[in-house]
């Protein structure tokens, strides 16, 4: 797979009107600035700093990752330093095409600092591809702190062919802070998957929304882990969703801690087949089984 | 023509249906009778969601009693549910397209049809964050936009507002003019109950009547109960 094509599937055709950085093979292919955003790379480590000015509206950055060999272990750290008041789109994203017998493995730890009420969303896409038997392994670690009423969405989507993925995030939360994470993962084969998640809502009116919705096809293994802190009067709702095909295995273990009698704190878990009902009612419409499935799974993911 | 012959149907030891023949043309049918008697599992054997113990069922003459559920589909016959079914993710255009190979506006006049606002609801899930009576409709649009020559609707009545009820009665005359197949109601309705040319009575997992609407309403008592002055 051409690098064009990976660097399309993980961005998903986005077009980065304001600043991008973009890694190729362990090294940097392409940068570009602008005076409301400066990429400084990092002395001594893997990575960049993105510095974005307080007041910056409305800009789209990029930050994709691609390798398209065999035999690349990388550990990326990444700075986002968003100062107030801002409105900001951040795509990042990793794509592997690992052809090779070796293993391909990117690690990113993306740390995030959420000036007083800015807004942010953070949009990551993982996805491997590559007939080779080596491995195509991604660890992605978000650190989230937020400052006095930010507001982050993160959506993050790990589409296919991601052998081996363990994806943490840690977030803070001060007052009026408010985080939406939204995690969708596709695991078939002998892949697996976990997410750890670990939020404190530490900030009065602080609110985490939290959701994943996952299928896992074959006899891959997926497991969900969240322990979510009430530190004040707060309000966290945790979802978690899994479909499992044929062998497959999920495993849910939600810890919520109230340490604050005015922390509200939910927890909700569904794991199971298909739904027979969802399958009858796409059969009378006149789908097959099989197209049935996918509208169902497809639909979940989307 | 439909024709269900010698159809029973047992679950759990439970004999749930028992000898059912009826013939089924092209009109409105309805089918009524008390809770439990074996209506909504009736419709499902038509639909080939559940399978006769015994019996056969013919569609215009060919034995279709071994046909999957998507194969008759796809003959056309389609069956709005009593219980809507909801979809994590899928939205409510979704389910029309997957329902009707037309576009956009043309899907969306399946929802005017059922009293919802197509900008509103094309776009919302068909999960929880529907009302019922809002999934109900939803779940009689992706049948209306299927257009087949058999359709049954298993208590379309359910959930529905007082006020909407007479504009969906109204709606499913419509279907029938342009349609002209075979539309099966079920209701418990005295309205819909009204627009039909054929009326079933089901008891106990037999039928109990069958008819015409003139000869079968006035043995209705729908408007009397006992002890409030009805004419039973
Ligand atoms: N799978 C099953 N196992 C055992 N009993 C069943 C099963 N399905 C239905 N029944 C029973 O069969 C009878 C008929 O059910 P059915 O749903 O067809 O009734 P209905 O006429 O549609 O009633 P309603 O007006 O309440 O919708 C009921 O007594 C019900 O409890
Ligand atoms: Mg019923």
């Amino acid at each position: 797979m051409k690098q064009d094509e990976l660097l399309n599937i993980v961005t998903d055709n986005a077009v980065f009107g304001g600043a991008y950085n973009i890694r190729v093979n362990g090294k940097l292919f392409d940068r570009k600035t602008n005076e409301n955003v400066d990429i400084v790379s990092k002395e001594g480590a893997s990575g960049i700093d993105i510095f974005i000015k307080d007041g910056t509206v409305g800009q789209t950055i990029g930050i994709p990752v691609v390798l398209t060999s065999g035999d690349i272990q990388e550990v990326v750290l990444n700075d986002f330093h968003i100062g107030k008041n801002c409105d900001v789109t951040i795509i990042a994203g990793c794509g592997i095409d690992n052809c090779s017998s070796c293993t391909s493995q990117h690690d990113g730890v993306h740390t995030f600092y959420v000036g007083q009420n800015s807004k942010v969303k953070y949009i990551e896409r993982h996805y491997g591809h590559g007939e080779g038997s080596g491995q195509k392994v991604m660890n992605p670690e978000t650190v989230i702190n937020m400052e006095k009423d930010s507001k982050m969405e993160m959506i993050t989507t790990q589409l296919e062919g991601v052998d081996s993925t363990v994806r943490k995030t840690t977030a803070h939360l001060a007052d009026g802070a408010n985080l939406v994470i939204t995690e969708k993962v596709l695991t078939t084969g002998e892949q697996k998957a976990t997410s750890i998640f670990d939020v404190d809502l530490d900030g009065k009116n602080s609110k985490a929304k939290l959701s994943s919705r996952v299928v896992a096809k074959d006899n891959s293994y997926q497991d969900f882990y969240s322990d979510v802190k009430g530190n004040n009067d707060c309000y966290a709702h945790i979802e978690c969703d899994a479909i499992i095909v044929n062998n497959a295995k999920v495993g849910s273990t939600p810890k919520i801690v109230a340490n604050h009698p005015d922390a509200s704190l939910v927890h909700e878990a569904t794991i199971g087949k298909i739904a027979g009902e969802q399958l009858l009612k796409l059969l009378s419409l006149g789908l097959d089984e099989k197209e049935a499935e996918d509208a169902i799974i497809q639909g979940f993911l989307k | 023509m439909l024709k269900l012959q010698d159809v029973c149907y047992s679950a759990m030891g439970k004999q749930i249906l028992k000898d059912i023949n009826l013939t089924f043309s092209d009109e409105i049918i309805v089918i009524t009778g008390a809770n439990g008697a074996g209506k909504s599992t009736l419709a499902k054997i038509i639909m080939g969601i559940l399978k006769p113990t015994s019996g056969k069922i013919f569609y215009n003459d060919q034995d279709i009693t071994d046909f999957s559920i998507t194969e008759r589909a796809k003959m056309g016959i389609a069956f709005a549910f009593q219980q809507p079914v909801k979809f994590k993710g899928l939205k409510v255009l979704d389910i029309l397209r997957l329902s009707s190979s037309e576009k956009g506006k043309s899907l969306s006049t399946y929802l005017s049809d059922v009293g919802l606002c197509a900008k509103e609801y094309l776009t919302r899930e068909l999960s929880g964050e529907l009302s019922g009576g809002e999934l109900k409709r939803i779940e009689i649009a992706s049948v209306l936009a299927r257009k087949c020559p058999i359709t049954i609707f298993d208590e379309p009545e359910a959930g529905i507002d007082l006020w909407s009820f007479s504009n969906l009665v109204q709606t499913f005359k419509n279907f029938q003019n342009q349609v002209k197949g075979t539309m099966i109601l079920i209701s418990h309705q005295e309205k819909m109950i009204e627009i039909a040319d054929t009326i079933i009575v089901m008891k106990e997992g037999k039928v109990e009547k069958v008819g015409k609407n003139h000869e079968i309403l006035p043995t209705l008592s729908i408007k009397s109960c006992k002890g409030c002055g009805g004419n039973r």
